[in-house]
This record gives structure tokens, C-alpha cells and sequence, in this order.
């Protein structure tokens, strides 16, 4: 299966991958709100997979597939944790901003 | 070849609303958008199972877990008390930061283009919905228990981790339920106005839960 299968080029689901990533490297970066940064998080992880399954598709191996399985695994972990690590700074401190955030100073 | 330029559009435009959405509410409705548009990306991709499975946990899990987590810690806390969400002084440099490592990325990309070659090992590409084609349930498990059992397996220990930590991390240490429900909630974003309102000792008893 060549590339010309594709709907449109890879380079084009490159493309994208990389502009949703670095929009959720933007989303880290500029917002202090925990929980939209867990989100800006979560775009990053849906670029990747989008890469994996691109690739899988061309190449015709089921190897991307089941890391982009793995990723979506690792990345339902990784909500979860992270969320149960706002609440628990919320619990303890008044406000969630990371800025502020200095429990782990002991 | 047009679908593929509107789920593009739909996806930037709705990760741009993600990270620029006043409220984490605002925010999850965009990212809802924006999973449903990378499922039927992954469809015209032949993953039809993926997309499937974006869809249970991605928009159904993940988002879910958000809408749970904003609504426990503004719990208590009037709608409209709850302030925006400042964008800090950090925004110009985040957003140039991250626009260099975009043109990186592109710049890298285009001095090696990646050379394709077709592999085996699969099935064949066939329309999506085709019994055995490449990126249906059954292939996807044939490979999913049988080449790659191990990954999955560490899965399994990946989650398992994750279900300690998390109990470990929420779990009651704290002061007893009784007094955290008497305790005020707190709104998760800062609302300076409201801040010296609170300063000045003014009774605030439109807060009241």
C-alpha cells in the first residue's frame, strides 16, 4: 500500500500533528490553571496517536496501533493522577495555581 | 480529501478554544470537539477500532473525569463569582516559544522527508467496516495477544499503579469528611475584586452554598 492511498499526503498528517502539539505545548506554557493544563496535556497525547495511526496506515503494520492503544492507556492514567493531584492541592492550599502550587517544598 | 482539511480545521480551531477558553468548563466542551473530530479522522486513517475506542474513553472517560473534578472544586462557589482565568504575563513568550518549536518541527520535517515503503505483516487496507481488514477488531487483536502481549501486559501494571497512586493520593488522610464539608469552598481561580472584598471582611453571604 503505497502513500497515494492516503486520503491526502502524510506530510500533511505530519502537519497537523505538529500544530496540535505545540498548541498544547502553548496551553502548558501560558495558561496556570491546572486543570486546562492537564487538558493542553491531553491535546499532546492526541497528536502523537494521530502520527501513530498516520503512519501505521501507510506502512500497513498494526504496530502504531497498538501503541496508539497503549498511549490512550497511559493517557487515561495520567488524567487520573493528575487530577487527584488537584484536588488534593486544592484540599490543602485555598487556591490551584501552579504558580502558587508549593506543597512538594515539605 | 476535503474531509480531511475540515477535521484539520475543526481541530486546530477547537485545541486554539481549549487553551484560550475562559473556563475549564468552556474548555472541556472543546476538547470534547475536538476527540470527536480526531475519531472520524482515525476512521478515514482505517482505525476503526481506535476510533471506537477514542470515543469510550477519551470523550467518555477522560472528559467525564474533568467535568467531575471542575464541578467538585467549584462546588459551593456561585457561577458568576468564579472569575476568568487570567492569561499571566507569560503569554507573548509561551506562544513565541511554542511558534519556534512548530517551525523546528516543520523545518526538520521538510529537510528529511520520510521515505515510505510498504511493509507486511498485516492485513490488508480495506473500507472501513470490512470483516478482518486492516485496523478492524479482529486484526487489531491478533496483534494486540499475540505480538505485542507484552506491552500489554505492562498495561496492566501501568493502571494498577495509577488506581494506588490514586487512592494513596485522595484518600482520606486529611481532616475528617465532616469538617472539610463545613470547610468554604474556595473558587479555583483567582478573582482579585473578590480577593479584597474577602480582605476587607465584607459578609459575603451571597457565597453561600
Amino acid at each position: 500500500m503505497s502513500e497515494t492511498s492516503l486520503p491526502v499526503a502524510l506530510i500533511n498528517y505530519i502537519g497537523l500533528s505538529a500544530v496540535l502539539f505545540f498548541i498544547g505545548v502553548a496551553g502548558v506554557i501560558v495558561r496556570r490553571n491546572p486543570l486546562i493544563m492537564l487538558m493542553s496535556i491531553e491535546l499532546m497525547w492526541n497528536a502523537a496517536n494521530l502520527l501513530f495511526l498516520a503512519f501505521a496506515r501507510v506502512w500497513v503494520n498494526n504496530a502504531g496501533h497498538i501503541f496508539a492503544f497503549l498511549v490512550i492507556t497511559v493517557a487515561a492514567a495520567e488524567a487520573a493522577i493528575g487530577l487527584a493531584i488537584v484536588v488534593v492541592a486544592f484540599r490543602r492550599a485555598k487556591y490551584v495555581d501552579v504558580d502558587e502550587a508549593a506543597l512538594m517544598k515539605g | 480529501m476535503i474531509v480531511f482539511w475540515l477535521l484539520a480545521l475543526a481541530l486546530v480551531a477547537s485545541a486554539v478554544f481549549v487553551i484560550t477558553a475562559k473556563k475549564p468548563v468552556y474548555s472541556v466542551v472543546g476538547l470534547l470537539a475536538n476527540f470527536t473530530a480526531l475519531a472520524i479522522m482515525y476512521l478515514t486513517l482505517s482505525a476503526e477500532f481506535l476510533a471506537v475506542i477514542q470515543i469510550v474513553v477519551y470523550s467518555g472517560a477522560i472528559l467525564v473525569l474533568f467535568v467531575f473534578v471542575i464541578a467538585l472544586l467549584s462546588s459551593g462557589v456561585a457561577p458568576f463569582l468564579v472569575g476568568p482565568d487570567r492569561l499571566p504575563a507569560a503569554a507573548g513568550g509561551g506562544t513565541i516559544a511554542a511558534l519556534i518549536g512548530l517551525a523546528l518541527v516543520v523545518f526538520g520535517i521538510t529537510q528529511h522527508p520520510a521515505t515510505i515503503g510498504p511493509a507486511g505483516g498485516a492485513a490488508p487496507v480495506g473500507p472501513v467496516g470490512t470483516a478482518g481488514a486492516f485496523g478492524s477488531v479482529a486484526d487489531f487483536g491478533n496483534a494486540l495477544f499475540t505480538v505485542y502481549l507484552l506491552p500489554f501486559e505492562i498495561t496492566a501494571l501501568i493502571l494498577m499503579v495509577a488506581v494506588v497512586a490514586v487512592i494513596l493520593l485522595a484518600g482520606d488522610t486529611g481532616p475528617s469528611i465532616q469538617q472539610r464539608l463545613r470547610r468554604k469552598r474556595e473558587p479555583i481561580v483567582r478573582d482579585p475584586a473578590f480577593d479584597a472584598a474577602m480582605h476587607r471582611g465584607e459578609p459575603s453571604s451571597e457565597r453561600a452554598s
